[in-house]
């Protein structure tokens, strides 16, 4: 804040209206032993399409889209709404792939022939976009790549391997980062059938689906560039902010609700002749878990909030909202699976889902350290 | 432009022009920043007093208290732009303390109309001061466990007893006080009473308590056979409990609100200190680690600042209810951490007590240092507000301590 007014950090009705309804949906459409079953299953999408199908037909998908691409042109603030919902019940649907990646790239480095062809099948729900950029050396920093796009007979040719690519299996359009001449960083629009993509699935302990992605030699035109040649790493950092904001959003859902789980626990299971929740040892862990939360709660709004409003506090606020978020629900996922006891730790019961779910997003679009860092940097020192 | 945007702009207009300028920056513009008034006062800092002349004669002392007692006769919401606008530029409410930001607003509550009329105009003009009589010696943690005896007696209650941790006590004019008024009710909770006492009472000693800082805000306050008139006593007669609570609410969140001051200023003072003991004016700070620890600091404070602007965007009253327990949970161990790393980055600069070879501002750091470790005790200790958290926010069953 630094001594400006905070941001508005409340619903208005509409939004509450929309959380309300969202809260039930997920609730009723989308428990979370659905992990259970796709991952035993060996399930070939890993989510399921009539449900991402459902909430294009809600408008959900489409929420931040403009209107001019068949979306309904609200904010970001509205999406966050929705996202928090849906972390609640780990819904792997392809929020992060599509809306929080592509649809993001596009929305900020998209040419209009990109975004025409792809941002209204986005809010429809019949077009995937995921976004390669992470291999296996980046160790979380976007920069490290070793993927190039040199530049060959007019066009680029692209060569590399990204890794952990979310819905790469199922992607209609990826978009991937490359280094091209000098150096600097490209961003290339790619079509998954081309010539000399490889596409291998890869299955994770949080049952978000991703994929390997091999480029052999794959050309592209000029027209697949998003952005500008050689400005890929400034658009890429603006994609992770927003992204990073939507998932802390779900991590914020998926932490109130392993909490809520846990409390509820807490009031039902006896020992010693007595509820557990009985117990100070736990009830003033279960109080530092709840203020945790009423913290990430704020944090989460307000850049929520400053994506829409003001974009000069996005680098700050995004990076305060995923580290704290990396943070509070790693912490609120271990402890739910502590206070849940032995059930805990069995494959049985759901709660166990979230200390996976945790550790995945506590690794994706930086860590907890490298924020920190940021922040200071941002801060001067 | 709506009304309150219109008001925002005339109340920073009117406090720009007439603040005076040595003021500016000087504080989080908190509730127990300032000056603290009363008739044993010894401010002598003209600009502070003129300030509070002009807050008197503006109305904007109490600006959300009724205008027959003193008061602006404005809403809360008012009341809250005003001190936003006084908070932007860091220039102190033009009087402080205990008896506007905790006695005040609950008398307004729980008083009758004769009390309010003898006792609020004082408070929002500064004439008299007020200190709180809650904790005994063998009523800590455990409140409801206090003996502070007042006996009827014709028109009077008979105090006889201690009171521990009577802030400023000996600066104070009036305290209002916690008492047991029948000792043989069934519940220990059930029995006691509000009761307000003019401190030149006879019978009443003021001794001072020295903290590990060398300082001393807190006092023990003796009464031994100390008569006060029956109108004194606040609400009904052995149902002080739960005025009491309401006080402590207004305690907790005027305590975790006082110690939040300016978003960021914790990490600026650590990051100020940093750069003096490690030597370096500019650019990271040398060592990872510490680097580390001061932005999980800022970052940390800053959504504390913004959960307590959250909360005050969805309040619709202007009772504190249980978050104000979380605001001071969260804002003392804040503060903590602030001295601790403050600490840490001095070295052994930071061992001064007092004399040769050590800077003012280190000597002063390390007793502020010291003072912070009550943070997390004074006005119910992180424990208690988290047995609070559990039972009313959380609703898990009570238990055995």
């Amino acid at each position: 804040m630094s001594g400006h007014a905070a941001p508005l950090l409340l619903l208005n009705d509409e939004q509450k209206m929309l959380s309300k309804t969202a809260h039930e949906f997920v609730r009723e459409r989308a428990p979370l032993g659905r992990l259970r079953t796709f991952r035993n299953d060996k399930d070939e999408i890993g989510f399921s399409r009539e449900l991402w199908n459902e909430m294009a037909e809600l408008g959900w998908l489409g929420l931040q889209i403009p209107e001019e691409y068949d979306g309904l042109g609200l904010g970001f603030f509205d999406l966050c709404v929705v996202l928090e919902e849906s972390g609640r019940e780990l819904m792997p649907e392809p929020f992060v792939s599509t809306l929080l990646l592509g649809a993001q790239a596009l929305l900020l480095g998209g040419t209009e022939a990109q975004k025409n062809g792809l941002l209204p099948g986005v809010a429809a729900g019949e077009t995937l976009v995921s976004v390669a950029y992470e291999e296996r050396a980046s160790r979380g920093d976007f920069h490290c790549i070793e993927t190039v796009g040199r530049a060959s007979r007019g066009g680029f040719e692209i060569t590399g391997e990204k890794v952990q690519v979310l819905d790469g299996h199922l992607a209609d359009a990826i978009i991937v980062s490359a280094a091209t001449d000098g150096g600097a960083q490209t961003l290339f629009l790619v079509d998954p059938e081309a010539k000399g993509v490889t596409i291998t699935r890869q299955f994770r302990i949080d049952g978000q689906t991703a994929a390997i992605v091999r480029f052999e030699g794959v050309s592209v035109e000029p027209s697949a560039v998003v952005g500008k040649l050689g400005g890929g790493a400034a658009l890429m950092q603006s994609v992770l902010d927003r992204a990073g904001v939507g998932l802390a959003a779900q991590m914020l859902g998926a932490s109130e609700q392993a909490f809520a789980d846990t409390l509820e626990y807490l009031k039902e299971r006896e020992q010693f002749g007595a509820p557990i929740g009985s117990f100070q040892a736990l009830q003033h862990r279960a109080v530092a878990l709840y203020t945790e939360i009423a913290l990430l709660r704020s944090v989460v709004l307000a850049a929520a909030r400053v994506i829409d409003d003001k974009p000069e506090d996005i680098p700050r606020l995004a990076s305060l909202a995923k580290a704290f978020a990396s943070e509070t629900f790693l912490r609120v996922a271990q402890e739910a699976i502590q206070m849940h006891g032995g059930i805990g730790v069995t494959d049985e019961h759901d709660i166990g889902f979230y200390i996976k779910r945790a550790q995945a997003t506590y690794m994706t679009f930086g860590e907890p350290s490298q924020h920190r860092r940021r922040w200071a940097e941002l801060h001067g020192y | 432009m709506s009304e309150l945007d219109t008001f925002r702009e005339e109340a920073r207009a009117w406090i720009r022009e007439n603040a005076p300028k040595s003021l500016w920056g000087t504080t989080g513009s908190g509730p127990f920043e300032g000056y603290w008034g009363g008739s044993k006062s010894t401010e002598s800092d003209p600009d502070l007093l003129k300030w509070r002349d002009l807050g008197i004669e503006k109305g904007w002392i109490a600006p959300s208290w009724p205008k027959e007692y003193g008061g602006g006769g404005l809403t809360r919401a008012h009341e809250q732009i005003i001190h936003e606008e006084l908070k932007a530029i860091g220039v102190p409410r033009p009087i402080a303390g205990q008896g506007l930001a905790m006695f005040g607003p609950v008398l307004l509550k729980y008083g009758n109309d004769a009390q309010r009329a003898e006792h609020l105009p004082k408070i929002a003009s500064g004439e008299l001061r007020w200190c709180q009589g809650y904790s005994e010696p063998n009523a800590g943690s455990d409140l409801a466990n206090l003996q502070l005896k007042a006996q009827r007696d014709g028109d009077d209650f008979v105090l006889n007893g201690q009171k521990v941790w009577t802030s400023h006590a000996d600066l104070s004019d009036w305290i209002y006080c916690l008492t047991r008024t029948d000792p043989n009710a069934p519940k220990k909770q059930m029995g006691i009473s509000v009761i307000l006492v003019d401190l030149n009472t006879p019978g009443i000693t003021v001794r001072r308590i020295d903290l590990i800082s060398g300082y001393s805000p807190f006092c023990e306050t003796f009464f031994d056979n100390v008569r006060v008139p029956a109108k004194n006593l606040v609400g009904e007669l052995n149902e002080g409990w739960t005025i009491a609570k309401a006080i402590l609410e207004h305690e907790r969140s005027s305590i975790g609100r006082s110690i939040a001051r300016q978003p960021g200023s914790a990490e600026r003072d650590v990051v100020a200190r940093s750069r003096k003991h490690l030597g370096v004016e500019e650019g990271p700070i040398p060592d990872p680690l510490l680097r580390d620890e001061v932005a999980s600091l800022g970052m940390r404070e800053e959504a504390f600042h913004l959960t307590l602007a959250r909360v005050e965007q969805g309040a619709e009253s202007g009772t504190p209810g249980p978050e104000g327990s979380i605001s001071k949970i969260v804002g003392s161990e804040l503060k903590q951490k602030r001295f601790e790393l403050g600490m840490k980055v001095a070295g052994i600069q930071g061992l001064g007590w007092e004399g040769p070879g050590f800077d003012e501002d280190d000597l002063q750091y390390t007793r502020d240092w010291l003072r912070s470790r009550a943070s997390t005790i004074e006005g119910g200790s992180s424990e208690i507000q988290k047995n609070i958290v559990s039972k009313r926010v959380l609703g898990l069953p009570e238990g055995k301590k």
